[in-house]
Order: structure tokens, then C-alpha cells, then sequence
């Protein structure tokens, strides 16, 4: 097994040398194009492997894991529980060390959104913002301004001075979302970031991220347990096996313009990943 | 919603703005507003509570029941408050509650210190609260008055001693406040502050203290009532010569003069500092909460 205990490697110049190539399997979903993820890779998993625990109790949350997501690319991990999607955002973003294997982001920075927003209830959603610019040292005077930007861009410009709990749960989810662009990243990590919101509020909000996706230009890697919000949102979908954590199976999303939930495509592609995540389920019934 | 079909744009912010503002639909601070009326409601259970005292004392006046009257110890209430009121018209007992609240802002702030930077060190360091994190909750349990032989032997009779058993009895209750604040950080928002990069300092000042503040209150609250029991139990047991007197060389003078109307009155001075106190502390930590939306904003 040729893996590198705890390796991290930022600021490489990996992106030079010719890439390792990882294990992809590529499945049909309609008339997917195989092929390299369009522009270069911001994130680079390799043999990735997670073990919470020693001896026989020991849990195997991630085993070899091997991922990439390329510049621009929307991709969403699905997979049943305890498959590590968390564990897996956790140790991109930096949060927890791989046991083994590589993970690279090139040195891009990355910014994280959780299912909870995890404001600070005892800040404004303005203070809020600001105060990841102030994380990244971005000075006093500047802050206000960007912060107004930021809110505007998730359309909640009149509700700046309203604290966490005087919004409603998407709002909050939106102030998460302007906190986490005013990282600067490149890179955004959503771990189930509409999961506890109801369904008309998540529909607007996949409107509201694919806007500001493209506009920023920005790489996702989306953690959800809905088919179908993978198939509405990604350019390509991952399909995760359970404990240990693995990929079984990628599915390339056509880019064909305006998607939506109930787009026949997306339900098209919902029903084919549902039936291979039933199929991996099965495996742990013992059927 | 037939309308919201092309890519985002003015049907897509209507639609999502729309959504915002039904959410948001119910008015969010609807404050009363403090009338005449939300003020009475407020007051004319304390003022019924009082009244009761009151009533009980002057039955107890009228009818004589063990012959206090008679021997001339127990005096009415009416009495009584006239008496106050006399004394609050003479220098000296507004010199002794200036005296009093002297030593109580000194010893409070003094606790507030230690206390403060013990609770900050011992969550930060583990091996500190291994230590000594139990024996301060140990420390809160001892009662202050018997530190006070050992304050008296060790300072003398002296207003060190009564501020160091104040210390004594108000920094655990500080500083365990701190210290639950800090453990109760959801760990969440540990996270989410950690993937912003707040770091070290950053961390602490910007999310670890804010986030314990409501517990760091509550030990505070706690602090001041062990503070002010210290400070009284040390006002009557250490004698300060030479020194302007306190309230509690007052009560002192009153005992041995056999003045229980006396005594009754700075009793109701030192009950009605204690009170006023805690419902300071009692309205900041309302207002804390609030802010936070850990109570409804109607709750008073």
C-alpha cells in the first residue's frame, strides 16, 4: 500500500508534474462524457483512508479514498450513512488529519458551510461577516463595505443588523453562505447546508448557489443525502459506499443549461443513483 | 410560482424575497411599550408581598403574643420605618453605607480579578485543572465565616482580613462561571470559528469569551451574593478601630444596645443594597440573553 502517513501537502506544485491519475469510474448516466474534470484539480484525494479508534474497535470511516474535483467543478458527494462524507469534508477543510493518504488543495483556501449556519447568535448578521474578513486580516475600514457586498449577494442587504435568531432558517443559512464567501476561498465545502430547510426554500436556494457559483467562479464539493439535489446541482456525482467509506460509483452531469428539481433529466439521474445506493444498502442487510 | 421559469433573474429575487418576507411575516420586537399599566403589573406583587410582612409584624406587635411589647423589645412597624427614616436623615448612617459599599466594590473587584484569571487559566491549561478545578468548586462549598479565625490570625483585625475572605468566597463562584461558559462553547461554532482561521487570541476574544458571557454573568451574580454575605459576617466579627463605622458596626451597636427596632432598620438597608445589586446583574443577564434570542424578547 503505498501511502503517505498524515501527508498533507499545500503549496506543491503538483499541479505541474503530471498528475496521478485516480481510480474514476465513470457510469452512465444519459450521455455522460468521460474524460478529465473540466479545468485543472483544486482538490486532489488519494488513497485518503480515516480510522477513528485503535484495535478491533477501530472504525474505518474513510478506507482509500481517491477524489478530484476540478477548477469551476460542481461536485456532490451522496451516499447513505456512515459513509464519511463529513469526515471527509472535515479533513479537506483542515479541521482533522487523514490517517493516511494525500490530501492537496494546491494551497487554494477553503471555506466551509455546515447543515447548522453556526452563526454567532451574539453577533449581527453584518458582525458576522465582518468578522470572517477580520479573520483574514482585511483591514477595519474595508470590512463594511465587503460585508454590505457579501450580504447583498445572498439578497439579504436589508437584514444586516438583524441578529441570528430574528431570521428565518434559510436567511441564516444565506448569512452562513456570505460568511463563508468572505473566506475568499476558492474552494466551498457544504456539508448538507439545505438539509434542514423545507423544500421551497431549498429549491431557491439551489437557484441562489448555481448563481453565485458561476459568478465566482468557485470549486463545490457538496456533502447531501438527496438524490435529487445532487442531480439538480452537480456537474458530477460521487456515490459513496458505507463503512468503510469508498467511491462505488461517478456519474457526469451533462451541462444542458437551466436544470431544475422536477427537470425530467434530474429526475432521470435521481432514480438511476437511488437504485444503485438501494443496491449498495442491500450489501449491509446481509441480502 | 409559474412565473419563476427563466434563469435567475427579477422573478427569481421576487420569488426568494417574497419567501423572506412571509417568514418574517409576524412582527419580530414587538416591544410593549412601558405603560402605566405594564408598570403596576410589574409592582403590585412586591408591593403585596411587603404589605403582608408588614401585616404580619403588627399582628404580632398587637397581639403580644410572648409579652415582647410589654418588655419593650419587639416596637411596631410603624415605629420601626420612622426610625429608619430618622436615621437616613443623619450622616452617620449614610458614612456607614459608604463605608460598607467601599469595601464591597473593593473586595468584588479584587474576586472578579483573581477569580477571572483563575477560571481563564484553569479551562485553558489541563494539567492546572486536573489541579486545582475541583478544589474550587470544593472552595464554594466552605462557608466564608470559618476562613475567618485563619483571616484574623493571618492579617489581624484588620479590613484585609474582611477582603480576603470576601476573595475567598466570591473568585470560585467567578471563576467557575468562566469556566462552564468556556466548556459549554457549542462545539460547532469552535468549528466554524477554526475554518474562518481565528486562532489563538482571536479565538478567545472573539468567540470563546463572547460565547461564555451568559454563564461568566451567572458567576458573577453568584459572586456578589457571597461577596456581600462575606463582607457582612466580617463587618460583625472583625472590629476596625479607629475607623469611620460600616453597617455592620452599626448592627453591632444596635445588639448591644438591645435595639431591635434599630436593628431592624439597617437589616432593611443591608437587604435593600443586596436587592438593588442583584437586579443589576439580573437585567444584564436578561439583556445578554435576549440579544441572543435565548428568550423571547416580550418575556420581562
Amino acid at each position: 500500500m503505498n501511502v503517505v502517513p498524515e501527508a498533507r501537502m499545500m503549496n506543491t506544485a503538483w499541479r505541474d508534474g503530471p498528475p496521478p491519475s485516480p481510480p474514476v469510474t465513470l457510469n452512465g448516466a444519459g450521455p455522460a462524457t468521460a474524460g478529465p474534470a473540466p479545468g485543472r484539480a483544486v482538490i486532489r484525494l488519494t488513497e485518503v483512508s480515516k480510522i477513528y479508534g485503535r484495535g478491533p474497535g477501530a472504525v474505518h470511516a474513510l478506507d482509500r479514498l481517491s477524489l478530484t474535483v476540478g477548477e469551476g467543478e460542481f461536485v456532490c458527494l451522496v451516499g447513505a450513512s456512515g459513509c464519511g462524507k463529513s469526515t471527509l469534508l472535515s479533513i479537506v477543510a483542515d479541521l482533522d488529519p487523514a490517517t493516511a493518504g494525500q490530501v492537496e488543495t494546491g494551497g487554494q483556501r477553503v471555506a466551509l458551510m455546515f447543515q447548522e449556519p453556526a452563526l454567532f447568535p451574539w453577533l449581527t448578521a453584518r458582525r458576522n461577516v465582518e468578522l470572517a474578513l477580520r479573520a483574514r486580516k482585511v483591514p477595519r475600514p474595508e470590512r463594511g463595505r465587503r460585508a454590505a457586498e457579501l450580504l447583498d449577494a445572498v439578497r439579504l442587504g436589508g437584514f444586516a443588523d438583524k441578529r441570528p435568531h430574528e431570521l428565518s432558517g434559510g436567511m441564516r443559512q444565506r448569512v452562513a453562505l456570505a460568511r463563508a464567501l468572505a473566506q475568499d476561498a476558492e474552494i466551498l465545502l457544504m456539508d448538507e447546508p439545505f438539509g434542514a430547510l423545507d423544500a421551497m426554500t431549498r429549491d431557491l436556494l439551489h437557484d441562489e448557489l448555481e448563481r453565485i457559483c458561476a459568478e465566482r467562479q468557485l470549486s463545490v464539493l457538496f456533502v447531501t443525502h438527496n438524490v435529487r439535489e445532487a442531480a439538480r446541482l452537480s456537474d458530477r456525482v460521487v456515490l459513496l459506499s458505507s463503512r468503510p467509506g469508498r467511491v462505488i460509483e461517478e456519474y457526469q452531469v451533462p451541462r444542458t443549461g437551466q436544470r431544475r428539481i422536477d427537470s425530467a433529466s434530474v429526475a432521470e439521474l435521481a432514480a438511476t443513483i437511488t437504485d444503485r445506493l438501494r443496491t449498495e444498502m442491500r450489501r449491509h442487510g446481509g441480502g | 410560482m409559474a412565473a419563476v421559469k427563466t434563469k435567475p433573474t427579477g422573478g427569481q429575487d421576487a420569488a426568494l424575497t417574497g419567501l423572506d418576507n412571509l417568514e418574517l411575516g409576524q412582527p419580530l420586537t414587538a416591544a410593549p411599550a412601558r405603560t402605566v399599566r405594564t408598570i403596576w403589573a410589574a409592582t403590585w406583587p412586591k408591593l403585596l408581598a411587603i404589605a403582608l410582612v408588614l401585616g404580619v409584624w403588627q399582628v404580632a406587635y398587637v397581639g403580644d403574643f410572648r409579652g415582647d411589647r410589654t418588655s419593650g423589645l419587639l416596637k411596631s412597624p410603624a415605629t420601626t420605618l420612622s426610625g429608619l427614616w430618622t436615621q437616613l436623615q443623619h450622616a452617620t448612617l449614610w458614612g456607614a453605607i459608604n463605608v460598607t459599599l467601599q469595601t464591597a466594590v473593593q473586595g468584588f473587584a479584587l474576586a472578579l480579578l483573581i477569580g477571572s484569571a483563575v477560571g481563564a487559566l484553569v479551562s485553558r491549561i489541563p494539567p492546572l485543572r486536573a489541579a486545582i478545578g475541583s478544589m474550587i468548586s470544593a472552595l464554594q462549598t466552605m462557608p466564608s465565616i470559618a476562613w475567618f479565625p485563619f483571616a484574623i490570625i493571618f492579617f489581624g483585625a484588620t479590613r484585609s482580613a474582611i477582603l480576603f475572605v470576601m476573595v475567598l468566597g466570591a473568585a470560585p463562584s467567578i471563576a467557575n462561571g468562566l469556566i462552564t461558559g468556556v466548556d459549554y462553547t457549542p462545539p460547532l461554532l469552535l468549528r466554524a470559528g477554526r475554518t474562518m482561521g481565528l486562532r489563538g487570541i482571536a479565538l478567545w476574544r472573539h468567540l470563546i469569551l463572547p460565547a461564555s458571557l451568559p454563564a461568566y454573568l451567572a458567576g458573577l451574580k453568584q459572586g456578589w451574593a457571597f461577596a456581600w454575605r462575606s463582607l457582612m459576617a466580617g463587618e460583625l466579627l472583625v472590629i476596625l478601630i479607629g475607623q469611620p463605622p460600616s453597617l455592620g458596626v452599626l448592627l453591632n451597636t444596635a445588639q448591644d444596645n438591645q435595639d431591635l427596632a434599630g436593628a431592624i432598620a439597617i437589616m432593611i438597608v443591608i437587604l435593600v443594597i443586596g436587592i438593588v445589586v442583584d437586579m443589576i446583574f439580573t437585567k444584564a443577564d436578561l439583556i445578554v440573553r435576549r440579544r441572543r434570542g435565548l428568550i423571547g424578547s416580550s418575556a420581562a
